[in-house]
């Protein structure tokens, strides 16, 4: 170059200078778009499936018993049984926290604590019909004065323990990623190790922990292979139970309810199974929400 | 000091007052023969010095020498590095601050640090200087004492009328001040300041320096800078450090010279020093 006379045109732009750049752009463009065709298909699917029921009778769709008559029958049992689920669910999430804050901020980095990483992590890629054998033998059989049999406590705690190694793994990432500045700062002022958690460590980790609970909650209600196991039935004859009986009774939710919409036979039930995986569609989305908007607050006020 | 005089560290036999007042400053530090590990290697060999009352003593020397250690020693911040060691005494008013019977938690309400890269919390400009006072258990009126920390660290007037607005809104330089002042809301006796100037431009680093003069009628200050014209200006008194070479190829903090800052700049005695301060070396 030095030496040459300069040429004001070898600074123009040529034409394939970044072929390689743009096939790859070219790629990642279609890819989304495959995803959102796969997304919008399945969402088209369903929506069309269920339109006959939701636009005639959702309001007893939503509110009747699974009885025989396609014309009433209903999935009211199972989003009981996926709000029992979900509210146990939930309730465990705090178990999952604070491993997670055990793991981060307390444990000794020896060879015991990445023992217990590692199989959380391999926890987490278990087959789900495992965990729903581990919740017969453990929950069903071994606990069943507690739990009833096969009762949709058994259900819930077995999908619990099946997502809790999501929980323990997105929030021990969000703890990870909060700047040690903020730790330095709270002990430098003074603070003690928990009032450095409390007040600057998980408010920090808050929205990547809100993000895993997100998931977790999506995979605990969408999951049937567990509850197949544990003896959810696909559906229930009611009586006169009080709370504790029915706690302990039999249980359905809506996957059940999906899947045994499904095997009927009878080509009316398919819009029953459409309908069935709207409502825990729009159940799932609901409780996000939740989460969502407590995220984005956090978030804000953390000034980002 | 009045609220933090419960906490529990020993009492200290060692100070003494002198009634004449012509004593020379009490020393607020004195190290003995310190010698910081990380693991099995010797960052920090055999450091003797102490740091007087009401004075600012600075630290310099080149990248690796320890001194950032060594400052990190006088809070036992070094503690929450897991592999490191510190070994020889660390006397604060003639108490050992590594005697089992401290509580690092109460030394660090009394000897506030400031770090490198300003690091308000992710909250309000109240919420930063409330917070020290907040985790510490002060009694008394939280405005008030935010108030008279940012005055002092001079950033009342800049930040009154957004005081509930995220500190991470703030300059870089009015980010150190508030680091500064938050410092400041827990009234500790000694602050240490990690090269607080490192990520500012030259004016923010001017009102820090200007700042530090101001309070130093009412705190013992230490602090690390690699810009030595820093220590030229603001200190009283300049602790040269140098990293050498160990057996196996791992670079160790050692004190070179302590002298009054003067003295260090216009006269050192170890040549070392001198290369290093007319900018001969490092």
């Amino acid at each position: 170059m030095r030496g040459e006379v300069f040429d004001p045109t070898s600074l123009n732009k040529q034409p394939g200078a970044d072929r390689s750049g743009q096939v790859f752009y070219f790629l990642i463009a279609l890819a989304v778009a495959a995803a959102f065709v796969m997304v919008g298909a399945v969402v088209w699917d369903v929506l069309q499936g269920s339109w006959d029921i939701a636009s005639s009778r959702l309001w007893s769709f939503l509110t009747n018993s699974f009885l025989s008559n396609p014309d009433e029958a209903g999935v009211a049992q199972g989003i009981r049984g996926s709000l029992i689920i979900a509210v146990i669910v939930m309730a465990t999430f705090p178990i999952g926290i604070g491993a997670a804050i055990y793991l981060e901020e307390y444990a000794q980095d020896n060879l015991l604590t990445r023992l217990i990483q590692v199989t959380v992590r391999n926890l987490a890629g278990v087959p789900s019909i495992v965990y729903g054998l581990l919740g017969l033998a453990v929950f069903v059989q071994s606990l069943e004065g507690l739990t009833g049999g096969d009762s949709v406590i058994s259900g819930a705690l077995t999908l619990a323990i099946l997502v809790l190694p999501i929980v323990i793994i997105t929030a021990a990432e969000a703890i990870r990623a909060v700047p040690a500045s903020y730790r330095d700062g709270a002990y430098g002022l003074g603070a003690t190790q928990w009032e450095a958690i409390r007040t600057q460590v998980l408010p920090a980790a808050m929205p990547g922990i809100l993000t895993g609970t997100v998931l977790s909650i999506a995979r605990a209600l969408g999951e049937a292979a567990p509850l197949l196991v544990v003896g959810a039935a696909g559906f229930y004859t009611t009586g006169n139970e009080d709370f504790l009986q029915q706690m302990q009774g039999a249980f359905t939710a809506l996957p059940m309810n999906i899947a045994t919409f499904t095997k009927e036979p009878a080509a009316i039930w398919r819009g029953h199974a459409a309908a069935a995986s709207l409502v825990l569609l729009v159940l799932v989305f609901l409780i996000n929400l939740v989460a969502i908007v407590g995220r984005a607050r956090i978030a804000k006020r953390l000034g980002r | 000091m009045s609220v933090t005089e419960h906490e529990t560290l020993p009492e200290s036999p060692d100070i003494v007052i002198d009634p004449s007042g012509a004593e020379p400053a009490a020393e607020v530090f004195s190290l003995a023969d310190l010698n910081v590990y990380y693991a099995d290697n010797r960052a920090v060999a055999d450091v003797n010095l102490s740091v007087k009352e009401r004075e600012i003593t600075a630290f310099i020397g080149p990248s690796g020498c320890g001194k950032s250690t060594v400052l990190r020693c006088f809070n036992r911040m070094n503690d929450l590095i897991p592999i490191a060691r510190v070994e020889g005494s660390v006397r604060y008013h003639g108490v050992d601050l590594y005697a089992p019977e401290v509580d690092p938690v109460a030394v660090r309400r009394r000897i506030g640090m400031v770090f490198q890269k300003p690091n308000p919390f992710p909250k309000s400009i109240f919420d930063n200087v409330a917070y020290g006072p907040r985790v510490g258990g002060m009694k008394g009126n939280i405005e008030e004492i935010v108030e008279s920390s940012l005055q002092r660290a001079g950033l009342w007037d800049e930040v009154k009328d957004r005081l509930d607005e995220s500190a991470l809104g703030m300059s870089g330089g009015q980010q150190q001040r508030l680091c500064i002042a938050r410092a400041i809301a827990v009234n500790p006796d000694v602050l240490l300041m990690d090269e607080p100037c490192s990520a500012l431009d030259p004016i923010a680093t001017g009102r820090i320096e200007e700042l530090m003069k101001e309070i130093q009628n009412d705190y013992t200050i230490v602090i690390v800078t690699h810009n030595m014209q820093q220590a030229a200006r603001v200190s009283d008194r300049t602790a040269f450090f140098t990293a050498e070479l160990d057996d196996s190829g791992n670079r160790r903090g050692r004190l070179v010279e302590f002298d009054e800052t003067s003295t260090i700049f216009s006269n050192p005695a170890d040549e070392r020093t001198e290369a290093y301060v007319t900018g001969r070396f490092g």
